[in-house]
């Protein structure tokens, strides 16, 4: 089996952690391309998925994300009380809160998932968030849950067959 | 799948945008990489894409490959996905089997490594690829537009976005909250550059809107509330008390002559203190409506409950009523245009320039009531102590241009320092020193009139001023020093005076952050509306059906506030001529068959569409009432939410073409 990912790869290029972005339409989209218009300089690791309302973002993105081998994942919404939905916003922290004990329990560091009010205006705040979460993510290297995804199944595969053969000889 | 078996068949483009994106994205790479990925036909890039020749060839390569999808890497979708979406569709595809990758705003632009920048347009080609298979084929629904406009603030601005409209035929709804229209036009002398009476051209405009049979004119009111979207929103107006009756008053003054209070006392806002005024008031000679008002703060009856009443005794008209209430009103409107102009930056947040602590420094609002013939002095220009100046300083760019308090250029200063400097002169025939950081002043006719007042002998001094202090060689203590850097000379120069008059810059209004929480729209970081495109949509918000006019939109003159009132009027126009806008089709709708009826999205939904249907079991979605936020398909246990253009498949498709991830590759051990 061959997974095309790009995490853990140890190749001559040094290892970009990818992040994958979901960012409102009405605000945090808005600023990223505010910091476009302004020239604002950025970390080039995100990648941004535009959804209406932070409140679209279902925490299965989240979790499907990682599973399939981003490093990070990175929620943008307008800042309370801004929503364009009127409380998308919040509906999405309440899930935030939930998901961030989920993401815990499953050993990944609470710095590769982040939610940000950024609202239209905030082009820089982009930048500085951007930079911040590709800096800290660096730290801590490639989650490549891919790979270990793999390593399991592999080593399931080798239990399985551990015992069946057991079995056949008990049989 | 329009005649194609069945079969997915993508264009892929990638503009260069001359070498805006070019420069930094190997758009060659994108397009040898994109033309390996499944279900892509046709892969290519082009100079423009948004030009004719780029949509041609979309058009001719969908006829002539019989593509069923398209994919542009280009600008933002915010800039052109409405373009590209046309080409798709008059080439016979649905308009939404077309996706677009954004590739300049949010990397070319953003980015520096040529490498990771063409990498993080591949992932997201790859990504748009993905998810385009998986499009739909969607119609926009049409709401219809009510032809009811509402405009908010009455100032130039809205004075003559109203009058445009109503001109149209349109019903308009005007909401001041001051007691009268005019603005901050109202309170000048004259005007530059062509130096006219703002009187002149203002009251008659301000007599046009209220005298308009299709302008319905609420001064002293304030928007509380707005609900609905484009086309169809709900208002309600509070509407203060004056404790005057509207319809009788005739404005005859006779209740402010028999006021117990037999001299005026308090501070006049319109001539920003430097007169005073009763409890009982007509802001100024022209007010419109001519109504008077009592201000609760200051009158004696509403503070303390006892006074004799000798303003209800004088009036013939039984007009002054103190126990009128706030009134609310309700309408409903298909447009609103929003005209709720600047303050003046706030000059004690300079100390070292003294304003509040020096009586004779002025700040540039004061001086322009100070020479208004109807003003304080009647024109006449004495300091506060009843003497005339002999000499003048003008500080120029006050809080503007400077990175302790605002950074923009609030682009009328300069000019309105000119007129000033002139205004002065001929008023006081004092020596006149301009101090600026540099002139400013764009547009037509500007500079001639700079030119025509530097001739006058007024003086001017480049340099910012460092330090206004008293002089202590001035016996009197009324003399003040202007200390500046005059950068010509190099020199430090000290300037005695016996006036300073600070050009302070334009700001948003303090409570511009409700306003824009209430309309839904948003401001820029400086604080002023933002409109959704600086150079292609300048009057339009992000939210559909609301328009910006005026100095709300960040500081200009009176010309360019008005070239933009009538914009915003002729946008709403086009709307209401219309009749009806497209929205977006991104609503969302329950697939019946996996509904558990668990009712969890019930309660979610802030525009109550959603209703669960006791006989079926099953939760069901108003398709009018929703709007498309997307938030009860996240919350949906048994994922039988689906939103339009936003479906799970959708996204899970761009979450693994970025991320390169193979499902049956996954899934084989
Ligand atoms: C000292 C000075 C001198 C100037 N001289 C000149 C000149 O000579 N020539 C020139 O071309 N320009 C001049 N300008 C610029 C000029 O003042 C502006 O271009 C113009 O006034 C802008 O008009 P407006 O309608 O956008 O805003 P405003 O005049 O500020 O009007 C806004 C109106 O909206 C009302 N409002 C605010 N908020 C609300 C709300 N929430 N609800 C209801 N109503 C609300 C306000 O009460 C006000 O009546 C000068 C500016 C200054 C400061
Ligand atoms: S629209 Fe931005 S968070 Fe809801």
């Amino acid at each position: 089996m061959l997974l095309k990912n790009e995490t853990g790869q140890t190749a001559s290029k040094q290892w970009e952690p990818k992040i994958i972005a979901f960012f409102c339409n009405w605000c945090t989209y808005t600023a990223a391309d505010l910091a476009g218009v302004s020239r604002i300089k950025h970390a080039p690791n995100i990648r941004v998925i535009r959804v209406m309302c932070s409140g679209r973002v279902d925490p299965q993105f989240i979790l499907d994300s990682f599973a399939k081998g981003a490093d990070g994942v990175l929620i943008g919404g307008c800042h309370p009380g801004d929503c364009h939905y009127q409380e998308g916003n919040y509906k999405c922290l309440r899930r935030f809160q939930m998901l961030k004990r989920v993401v815990d329990s499953l050993g990944i560091e609470k710095d590769r998932l982040r939610l940000e009010w950024i609202s239209a205006s905030e082009g820089d705040k982009v930048r500085i968030v951007v930079n911040d979460m590709v800096a800290k993510i660096k730290v801590l290297g490639p989650l490549g849950l891919p790979l270990k995804f793999k390593n399991w199944a592999d080593e399931m595969h080798v239990i399985v067959s551990e015992v069946a053969g057991k079995e056949e000889v008990y049989a | 799948m329009s005649g194609t078996n069945g079969k997915i068949k993508i264009g892929f483009y990638i503009c260069h945008c001359g070498t805006n994106i070019a420069g930094t994205v190997d758009v060659q790479k994108v397009v040898d990489y994109a033309a390996t990925l499944p279900n892509v036909v046709v892969s290519k890039h082009y100079k423009y894409m948004c030009s004719d020749p780029g949509q041609e060839m979309i058009q001719k390569d969908i006829k002539d490959n019989d593509l069923n999808r398209v994919v542009v890497a280009a600008c933002s979708p915010f800039l052109h996905e409405r373009t590209f979406r046309n080409a798709t569709s008059q080439a016979g595809l649905n308009q939404f089997y077309f996706q677009m990758v954004n590739t300049r705003e949010q990397n070319a632009w953003v980015h520096l490594d040529p490498e990771a920048s063409t990498d993080k347009a591949m992932d997201l080609v790859r990504s748009a690829i993905n998810r385009v298979a998986f499009h739909k084929p969607l119609e926009k629904k049409t709401v219809p537009i009510k032809p009811d406009v509402l405009v908010v603030g009455g100032g130039i601005a809205g004075i003559h976005a109203s009058l445009t409209l109503a001109n149209a035929g349109k019903k308009v709804f005007l909401v001041e909250r001051d007691p009268t229209i005019g603005g901050h036009m109202a309170m000048f002398d004259k005007t530059f550059p062509t130096l006219d009476c703002a009187a002149c051209i203002l009251t008659p405009k301000m007599s046009a809107v209220k005298n308009h049979p299709n302008i319905t004119m609420w001064t002293y009111s304030e928007v509380v509330s707005v609900d609905g979207y484009v086309g169809n929103f709900q208002v309600k107006v509070k509407r203060k008390p004056r404790y005057i009756i509207d319809d009788m008053c005739v404005g005859c003054l006779d209740c402010i002559e028999a006021c117990v209070y037999k001299e005026p006392r308090f501070y006049n806002e319109f001539d920003q203190g430097l007169s005073k005024r009763k409890p009982v008031y007509m802001p100024f000679p022209q007010a419109t409506p001519q109504l008077v008002v009592i201000d609760p703060e200051t009158c004696i009856w509403f503070k303390t409950g006892k006074c004799k009443q000798t303003c209800v005794e004088s009036c013939e008209r039984k007009a002054v009523d103190l126990n009128q209430e706030a009134t609310f009103k309700e309408i409903e409107v298909g447009t609103i245009i929003v005209a709720t102009g600047f303050q003046s930056f706030d000059a004690r947040k300079v100390y070292y320039y003294g304003y509040g602590t020096y009586p004779n420094v002025y700040t540039a609002l004061e001086v322009e009531r100070l020479i208004n013939a109807s003003g304080p002095t009647s024109g006449e220009v004495v300091l506060r102590d009843g003497s005339r100046p002999k000499s003048i300083a003008i500080v120029h760019c006050v809080g503007s241009r400077d990175k302790n308090t605002n950074l923009w250029c609030s682009r009328v200063c300069c000019l309105y320092s000119l007129k000033l400097a002139h205004l002065l002169k001929e008023h006081t025939h004092a020596d006149i020193y301009n101090f600026y950081i540099d002139i400013r002043t764009p547009g037509k006719m500007m500079d001639e009139f700079y030119t025509r007042m530097a001739e006058e002998g007024v003086k001017f001094i480049r340099g910012r001023v460092a330090d206004i202090y008293p002089d202590s060689t001035d016996e009197e203590h009324r003399r003040l020093v202007v200390k500046a850097e005059d950068t010509l000379i190099r020199e430090i120069i000290k300037v005695p005076v016996d006036m300073v008059v600070l050009s302070t810059g334009l700001v948003p209004r303090d409570d511009a952050q409700d306003v824009r929480r209430m309309l839904n729209i948003s401001c820029s970081t400086e604080g002023f509306f933002i409109e959704r495109h600086p150079k292609l949509a300048p009057v339009n918000t992000f939210t559909d059906g609301i328009f910006l006019a005026g100095c709300c939109q960040g500081p200009k003159d009176i010309p360019d506030t008005v070239a933009q009132a009538g914009a915003a009027a002729a946008e709403a126009l086009a709307l209401i001529d219309l009749g009806y806008i497209e929205l977006e089709p991104n609503t969302a709708f329950i697939v019946e068959e996996e509904c558990s009826g668990c009712k969890s999205c019930v309660p979610l939904c802030p525009y109550t569409a959603i209703s669960y249907d006791e006989e079926k079991k099953k939760a069901s979605i108003n398709e009018a009432l929703c709007k498309g936020c997307g938030t009860c398909v996240a919350s949906c246990p048994s994922g039988s939410i689906k939103q339009n253009m936003f479906e799970d498949e959708e996204i899970y498709s761009e979450i693994d073409g970025i991320l390169n991830y193979q499902m049956e590759e996954a899934l084989c051990c």
